[in-house]
């Protein structure tokens, strides 16, 4: 049992990752989460849903993880003023998670500190909620001016610079305001939610494959992490559990993904430096991936290839070998990019010492993934709640204690040399050829969890069916969630010109947090 | 007033300067990328790749702020004049020009100067942050480069004791081929304030896309079409300018002199050889480098300084 606490009452879940779930009263959430938080856990995510359906109001989610798995605590709240405790007092991560929810559920944190609006931008009027069963887009659409009160800093010489949405490149949108004295960072604070595409909505109308390809679109890089965490989520409720070829698939396509992102990154590392020599490099190895991924798979990134229930790609011998000479293509390589890299002064100036997050406060804010891990915070999914194949596969975590660019650069040199060691491991084990059956309809009233170690960090997907076992409410969650607060903490006391390294050293997800 | 045969020459030896510098100081800036592109196992846009653009730019409707005012306006005009007037005060083809007559090393830089404040006061004009931001991380860069570059002309100065470039390329092309220590320390001086003026890789990065990093670029982020073409162009013109004042500095060997048409395409043949040279060490540099913290480049400009001075020490000591 992950929490004991005296008025709760856990229930095991069936699935791949180790899940308990509970219903809890409005004051049981705040001491279970002290409890969570005092143990060393964290929390994962939080989302509320529309239980009128049922006659039962609204519903509060929250998923907590710690050393020996997921916790979901549902809570119930009333029709007329949904409201329960602010947790954002234990977990910080929980602010904008809370603030999300209400401008899309309704539900709100009373007694928070902090009620400004985070994902409407003006495209809907403040009293209507889009994941409310009976919600009219046609009647709550407006043309809101926008207005965001950001926290103004003052003093002599305290200035601002408002960054984006539109930006100088071809990159996400997303609204970052700097006060600043001369050219030092005081304050960042961001703001998204402009790609709001109103995902969550759209799933309440899909069919559970055709939900497949839209958890695959939710954020294009980690395509493979959502459609698998969303795979696992449905076999979770229908209890079914996938031929071993078709995991051990799963985990290569993962692995594939982590390579090409990390090989990716790597580079844009070396062009925010203006070291455009190892931008060319590296992505000339990721395009050569991904080359690799379209021959063999028939998608370069990989999209739709795990379905619920099994996978929809195969790999022959041909492909095998091929996967052998790309991997030890990849690893000379990398290796000799790495000595570049780790070699060259003007780089390491940039690296060492930039946009540093302490351990402490890493734990502190809820720090995950790959990012984590460099600010020494040691969760791996793959690791703790290893699930087939990766019970057999004995991934070694990479983890650095520095925090800062360079330990993130590191830590993904490591991850990306890790990684085609276990595509050479699955190699060896991808016998059979079963794809699995392809689940379509799922029992009534469900809940399911699935939880996937991309390349990002933790990659969540929850699933709720109604009455007739179709998709009442799917909530994925990207670990950029919990991520991006922790980047205004990091930019700290650094330089103006230092945050685009700083920020592509994270390479957090605007996608994967605006749903 | 009538001009004489030579007066004469000498105008068409200027008008012919003027015209090759504009029309090729692009090809010099496609030239740079497409080595930095081999450099890199790219295969590159190719080198006509600045001509495609600026006849992009020029085809398209201007943007302008609605807070713009003249000064916005003009200042790419003023710019691309101010590098044009360098690029003809400077014995690029020929000696004696009736331009570089007119202005000495000192007034050069002054015209470098002019052009500057101007890119400056238009990047503040429209109130962006942006502007503001890349208007003082300029200021800073330059105000650490002008004396660096001041020093490394006065060394050459002392060498043929004046501040007439035509003076300088003539004590040191047509004397017989002498090593200058003092020499070589200023050309090392000048190759530092070359990257920094011309905004190339440590100090800034010319083609970025992240406008927090950017100095010379957060400037112009506002311009669009025509004003945007002038000044890329003014830009191509600068580095062209640059390492002219370099050639002409430390390698004038094989220039013409005015009205020696016989000697002009060795001359113009020598002068692409060396622009061509030149391009691909900068190519190089840049490759070989990442960009410095902005911080950092007060340290870097301080040794061009340093270096400058060494060099005019050592002429002043060995007298060489």
């Amino acid at each position: 049992m992950p929490i004991k606490h005296p008025h709760i009452r856990l229930e095991s879940m069936h699935g791949a990752i180790s899940a308990w779930r509970a219903r809890i009263g409005v004051d049981e959430l705040l001491p279970i989460c002290r409890e969570v938080r005092d143990g060393g856990g964290r929390l994962l995510a939080l989302w509320g849903s529309d239980e009128r359906a049922n006659g039962e109001g609204f519903a509060l989610h929250v998923t907590l993880v710690n050393e020996s798995g997921l916790v979901c605590l549902s809570v119930l709240l009333p029709n007329e003023q949904p409201a329960y405790p602010d947790i954002s007092r234990i977990f910080p991560a929980a602010n904008r998670m809370q603030r999300a929810a209400y401008d899309l559920v309704g539900i709100y944190a009373h007694e928070g500190r902090d009620h400004r609006k985070w994902l409407r931008h003006g495209a809907w009027h403040s009293g209507s909620f889009p994941l409310h069963k009976d919600f009219d887009a046609a009647q709550s659409r407006c043309d809101e001016a926008e207005s965001y009160p950001f926290v103004q800093v003052e003093g002599q010489g305290v200035h601002e610079i408002p960054v984006g949405p539109v930006h100088a490149g071809i990159i996400e949108p997303g609204h970052f305001r700097f006060s600043v004295i001369g050219e030092r960072v005081l304050r960042l604070e961001e703001h998204l939610g402009y790609v709001h595409k109103g995902i969550e909505k759209r799933f309440e109308s899909m069919t559970l494959q055709q939900g497949a390809k839209l958890a695959g679109r939710v954020s294009g890089d980690s395509t493979v992490a959502y459609a698998w965490a969303y795979a696992m989520a449905a076999e979770s409720i229908a209890n079914v559990t996938p031929p071993d070829h078709a995991l051990w698939l799963r985990a290569l396509l993962l692995e594939r993904e982590r390579i090409a992102n990390h090989l990716g990154d790597l580079g844009y590392l070396g062009n925010d430096v203006a070291l455009s020599f190892g931008f060319a490099q590296f992505w000339i190895l990721k395009e050569q991936v991904l080359r690799n991924n379209a021959a063999l798979f028939g998608h370069r990134y990989l999209m739709d290839r795990i379905v619920p229930g099994g996978v929809s790609a195969d790999l022959n011998v041909d492909g095998r070998q091929l996967l052998e000479q790309e991997c030890a293509m990849l690893e000379r390589e990398a290796g000799i990019l790495r000595g570049i890299y780790e070699e060259h002064a003007g780089v390491q100036d940039r690296f060492i010492g930039t946009g540093r997050v302490e351990p402490q406060l890493a734990a502190q804010l809820g720090l995950c993934g790959m990012a984590g891990r460099a600010s020494a915070q040691a969760w791996d999914a793959r690791v703790q709640f290893a699930c087939a194949p990766y019970d057999k596969l004995d991934v070694q975590m990479a983890t650095h204690r520095n925090g800062d660019v360079a330990a993130r650069a590191s830590v993904r040199f490591d991850e990306l040399f890790e990684s085609l060691r276990l595509q050479r491991k699955i190699l060896t084990n991808l016998l059979g050829d079963e794809p699995g059956k392809k689940l379509e309809v799922l029992p009534a009233n469900g809940f399911g969890i699935g939880m996937v170690e991309g390349w990002r960090g933790e990659v969540m997907v929850a699933m709720h069916t109604d009455a007739q076992g179709k998709l009442a409410r799917v909530h994925p969650h990207d670990p950029s969630w919990q991520n991006w607060p922790v980047l205004e903490h990091a930019i700290l006391g650094n330089i103006v010109p230092d945050f685009p390294l700083i920020n592509k050293s994270f390479n957090l997800s605007y996608s994967g947090v605006d749903l | 007033m009538m001009l004489t045969p030579e007066q004469t020459l000498a105008v068409v030896f200027q008008i012919t300067q003027l015209l090759l510098v504009v029309l090729a100081a692009p090809l010099l800036s496609g030239w740079v990328s497409q080595c930095q592109a081999w450099l890199q196992n790219r295969s590159g846009a190719g080198v006509l790749q600045p001509y495609r653009v600026l006849h992009k730019l020029f085809h398209k409707d201007a943007v302008m702020a609605h807070n713009a005012s003249w000064l916005f306006r003009i200042t790419p005009y003023i710019v691309f004049g101010c590098m044009w007037l360098a690029a003809a005060i400077i014995p690029i083809i020929a000696v004696d020009l009736p331009f570089s007559q007119a202005a000495d090393v000192i007034a050069l830089v002054g015209v470098f100067a002019l052009a500057r404040m101007f890119i400056a006061l238009a990047a503040m004009d429209i109130g962006t942050s942006f502007g503001t931001l890349g208007a003082r991380r300029e200021m800073l860069v330059s105000f650490l480069a002008e004396p660096a570059l001041l020093m490394v002309l006065f060394t050459a100065s002392m060498i043929s004791h004046s501040t007439q470039l035509p003076r300088i390329v003539e004590a040191l092309a047509h004397h017989q081929f002498v090593l200058y220590p003092s020499l070589a320390f200023a050309a090392l001086a000048f190759v530092i304030v070359l990257l920094a003026e011309n905004a190339r890789v440590p100090v800034d990065n010319p083609s970025t896309h992240l406008e927090l990093t950017m100095i010379h670029e957060a400037m112009i982020l506002e311009y669009s079409a025509r004003h945007l073409a002038l000044i890329e162009w003014a830009s191509s013109l600068k580095l062209f300018a640059y390492i002219s004042i370099g050639i002409a500095l430390f390698l004038p060997h094989g220039i013409a002199e005015v009205g020696n048409w016989p000697v002009l395409p060795l001359a113009i043949g020598l002068l692409m050889l060396k622009l061509m040279a030149a391009g691909a060490g900068l190519a190089v540099l840049e490759t070989l480098m990442a960009k410095m913290r902005i911080f950092r480049a007060p340290e870097f400009l301080g040794t061009a300084f340093l270096l400058a001075v060494l060099g005019l020490l050592i002429h002043f000591l060995l007298g060489a």
